[in-house]
C-alpha cells in the first residue's frame, strides 16, 4: 500500500476559496455570486481583490440561478456559491431551464454538503443532490476528495465550458493529495494500486478508503483505490479496467446509496462487467445533529465500514 | 419603423400565431396574440439589434448580444408570437413557422436554446425565471460598460411565482437601471380571471415599494400608445432605478371570439375556427 502521510489539514472549502482567489487574478470574466453565506464560502480574498467582479445576492437562491445564467450568456463565467442544500433541490428547476437545457456556462459551487455539516443537521445535511445532478443531462458533477484537488477543480472548470456542479464540504480534513497537482475533469485517480478488490470513492470518503486500505494490507488484502472525483461523467474506462482487475467492488460515498456514485458504478458494471458490488452511503434516511466523526460513525461511513463491505464483497467473488 | 409599418406587422404576426397554434393543434394564442403590438414595437423600431446578415441572408444572431439591446421573453408560453416576430425580422426562415411544436423542430413548444433557433437567448416556459435572467445579462452590460438596453416581458399570472419577487428585489438594489420589465397584465390565468385565482392587486404599488419606476401602459394594443410607452420607460432609465412598463392588453386581441377570456390561453383552434380567426386578420406581409 504507497503510504499517504499529511503534515495539514484543511476544509475542501477552504480550498474552494483558495482556487477561487487564484481565478479572481488570472481570470477576468469569472464573478462570484453568494446568497449571504460569503464567510463559510471563504469568498473573503476573491470579495477583496475583486469588489466589482463580486455579486451578492441575498437570501435569494433561485434568482441566483437566473442572475448566473444571464451573465453567462453575456459571456462571463459565473461562480454561484452557497450551501449544497441550497444549490441544489432547492433550485432544481433554475439550473435545469435556465443553466442545463439552456447550456448557460454556470458553475454552482457548493459547500457544507453531506452529514459532516455536523451540528445544523438533517435540514441542512443534503445527501440527494449527487443524484439530482447526475440525473440533469449536460450536467458535469464534481466531488473532490481535499483542499488541494478542490482547489484544483475549482481552477480547472474555469476552463470548461459548460454547466458544473462542484460538491465541497466544512470538515477539516487531511491534505493528502499534491499542491501541484493537474485536475482533468472525468479522470479518476488511481490511489493506489492493488489486486484484490477496487475501492472507488469520492469526497471525504477517499481518506477513509485509504485508512481502509492500511487496515486491510495488514489482514493480507491488496486494495485497488480510485477517485472518483467526477461522478459525471464517470471515467467508465478506468473503473472497468480496475474492476477486470480485481472482480469486486466497493464504493463509498457521503450520500444516499439511491443516484449516487455507487449506483452510477453498478449501472456501468451491470452493463458491461457483472461484478459483485458493496455500497457505503446512507440509506435511505435522513442525518441528524451531531459531530462530524460521530455522524460518520453512527451512519457506516468511515474506514471500519468500507474494511467491512470489503471482506463481505470479497467473499462474494 | 412607422406606425402604420408596425401594425401591419402586427396584423401577420397575429395570422402568424393562429395559423402555428391550428397546425399543431396545441399552444397559447391569447397570451400571444395580446402581447403582439409590444413585442413587434421592439423589434422592429425599438431595438437596436445586430443588423449584419450571414452567408444565407439571414441576421446573424450572437448570443451574447454585445451593443445590443437584448429580449428576454419570461413567459415562454407566448412563443407563437416570439418566433413569428424573430422570423418576420429575419433570424430564420418564415417557413420554418410550419413546424411550431412538431418533431423534430427548432421551434419547441415553448423557447429553447438547445436547438439553437437564433434569437433565442434563454430557454423559458418554467414561470419566473426570466426576470433573473434579465438582471444578470444587464448587470453584465453595466460590468463592460455596455449602454444598451435589456428588455424581458413577463406575464401577470406569473406574478404569482416567488422568484420573480427576489429579481424585483435584486435589480434596485444593484441599481440596474438599463432594465426595463414589461408585464403583460391582462388579468387571465389558466384557471380563470387573475383576480379569482390569486389576486395581484395593485401591481404599480408593489414594484414602487420594491424601488422600481413605473409607466403604465393603458392600452398595450394600441400601437401608438405601446410606442410611447417605451419612449417614457425609456426616459426614465440611467437614474439608478429599473423600469417596468404595467402593460395593460386584452388576451386574444385581434380574434374577437378569443377575446378577454381566459379559455383561449393555451387552446387551439379548430378548421372553422382557424378560417373565422384569419378572416379577422388582413394578410400583409404574405402568409409562410
Amino acid at each position: 500500500m504507497k503510504k499517504y502521510t499529511f503534515t495539514d489539514k484543511k476544509d475542501t472549502r477552504s480550498g474552494f476559496g483558495a482556487g477561487i482567489a487564484e481565478l479572481g487574478r488570472s481570470n477576468p470574466k469569472v464573478i462570484a455570486l453568494c446568497a449571504d453565506l460569503v464567510a463559510s464560502l471563504k469568498l473573503d480574498t476573491f470579495i477583496k481583490e475583486n469588489p466589482e467582479r463580486f455579486i451578492q445576492v441575498g437570501i435569494a437562491e433561485a434568482n441566483m440561478i437566473g442572475v448566473s445564467a444571464g451573465l453567462a450568456l453575456s459571456g462571463y463565467i459565473p461562480y454561484a456559491t452557497t450551501f449544497a442544500n441550497f444549490g441544489s433541490g432547492r433550485v432544481y428547476d433554475q439550473i435545469r431551464q435556465s443553466v442545463a437545457y439552456s447550456g448557460t456556462n454556470v458553475k454552482i459551487c457548493v459547500s457544507h454538503a453531506g452529514l459532516t455539516l455536523g451540528e445544523d443537521g438533517a435540514t441542512h445535511q443534503i445527501l440527494e443532490d449527487l443524484a439530482m445532478m447526475r440525473a440533469m443531462p449536460e450536467m458535469t458533477v464534481i466531488n473532490p476528495c481535499d483542499y488541494n484537488q478542490t482547489k484544483a477543480a475549482t481552477i480547472a472548470i474555469a476552463d470548461y465550458n459548460g454547466p458544473v456542479y462542484l460538491r465541497f464540504g466544512r470538515p477539516v480534513m487531511p491534505i493528502f493529495t499534491a499542491d501541484d497537482q493537474k485536475f482533468e475533469i472525468g479522470k479518476a485517480w488511481t490511489v493506489n494500486e492493488g489486486k484484490d478488490v477496487s475501492i472507488f470513492a469520492t469526497g471525504h470518503l477517499v481518506w477513509e478508503a485509504i485508512l481502509a486500505g492500511e487496515i486491510l494490507e495488514q489482514e493480507g488484502i491488496d486494495a485497488e483505490i480510485i477517485n472518483i472525483h467526477t461522478i459525471k461523467p464517470l471515467d467508465n474506462e478506468a473503473i472497468l479496467k480496475s474492476a477486470s482487475k480485481t472482480r469486486c467492488v466497493v464504493t463509498a460515498e457521503e450520500h444516499q446509496l439511491n443516484g449516487g456514485l455507487g449506483d452510477a458504478v453498478c449501472q456501468l458494471l451491470s452493463r458491461n462487467m457483472p461484478t459483485p458490488v458493496e455500497m457505503i452511503g446512507v440509506n435511505n434516511s435522513f442525518g441528524e445533529s451531531g459531530t462530524p466523526a460521530q455522524l460518520m460513525e453512527k451512519y457506516g461511513l468511515n474506514a471500519k465500514s468500507i474494511v467491512e463491505s470489503v471482506r463481505k464483497v470479497i467473499a462474494r467473488k | 419603423m412607422e406606425i402604420q409599418d408596425l401594425k401591419n406587422v402586427g396584423a401577420q404576426v397575429r395570422r402568424d400565431i393562429v395559423r402555428q397554434v391550428h397546425s399543431s393543434q396545441s399552444g397559447h394564442p391569447g397570451g400571444s396574440l395580446g402581447c403582439t403590438d409590444m413585442v413587434v414595437a421592439l423589434y422592429f423600431r425599438e431595438m437596436k439589434i445586430n443588423e449584419n446578415k450571414n452567408a444565407e441572408g439571414f441576421l446573424q444572431f450572437v448570443r451574447e448580444g454585445i451593443g445590443e439591446d437584448l429580449f428576454f421573453l419570461s413567459n415562454g408560453h407566448i412563443s407563437p408570437l416570439f418566433y413569428s416576430v424573430l422570423a418576420r425580422r429575419g433570424y430564420f426562415p418564415v417557413s420554418e413557422m410550419s413546424t411550431f411544436r412538431k418533431i423534430n423542430s427548432r421551434l419547441q413548444g415553448h423557447p429553447a436554446t438547445h436547438e439553437h433557433l437564433p434569437g433565442i437567448r434563454v430557454a423559458s416556459g418554467s414561470l419566473g425565471q426570466g426576470l433573473s435572467v434579465a438582471c444578470g445579462a444587464a448587470y453584465a452590460k453595466r460590468l463592460r460598460k455596455d449602454d444598451r438596453f435589456v428588455y424581458v416581458m413577463m406575464g401577470d399570472g406569473e406574478q404569482q411565482e416567488g422568484q420573480v419577487w427576489e429579481a424585483v428585489q435584486f435589480a434596485p438594489h444593484h441599481k440596474l437601471d438599463n432594465l426595463i420589465a414589461i408585464i403583460d397584465w391582462n388579468g387571465q390565468q389558466i384557471d380563470g380571471p387573475t383576480e379569482v385565482v390569486m389576486n395581484n392587486l395593485d401591481l404599480k404599488a408593489k414594484y414602487e415599494a420594491f424601488g422600481w419606476d413605473t409607466v403604465d401602459l393603458d392600452n398595450g394594443n394600441n400601437m401608438e400608445h405601446v410606442v410611447e410607452s417605451l419612449k417614457q420607460a425609456k426616459a426614465k432609465t440611467g437614474k439608478g432605478k429599473p423600469v417596468v412598463i404595467l402593460m395593460r392588453t386584452g388576451m386574444g386581441y385581434g380574434v374577437d371570439y378569443m377575446m378577454g377570456t381566459h379559455k383561449w390561453h393555451g387552446a387551439a383552434p379548430n378548421d372553422d375556427q382557424l378560417l373565422v380567426a384569419l378572416n379577422q386578420l388582413p394578410v400583409t406581409l404574405g402568409d409562410y
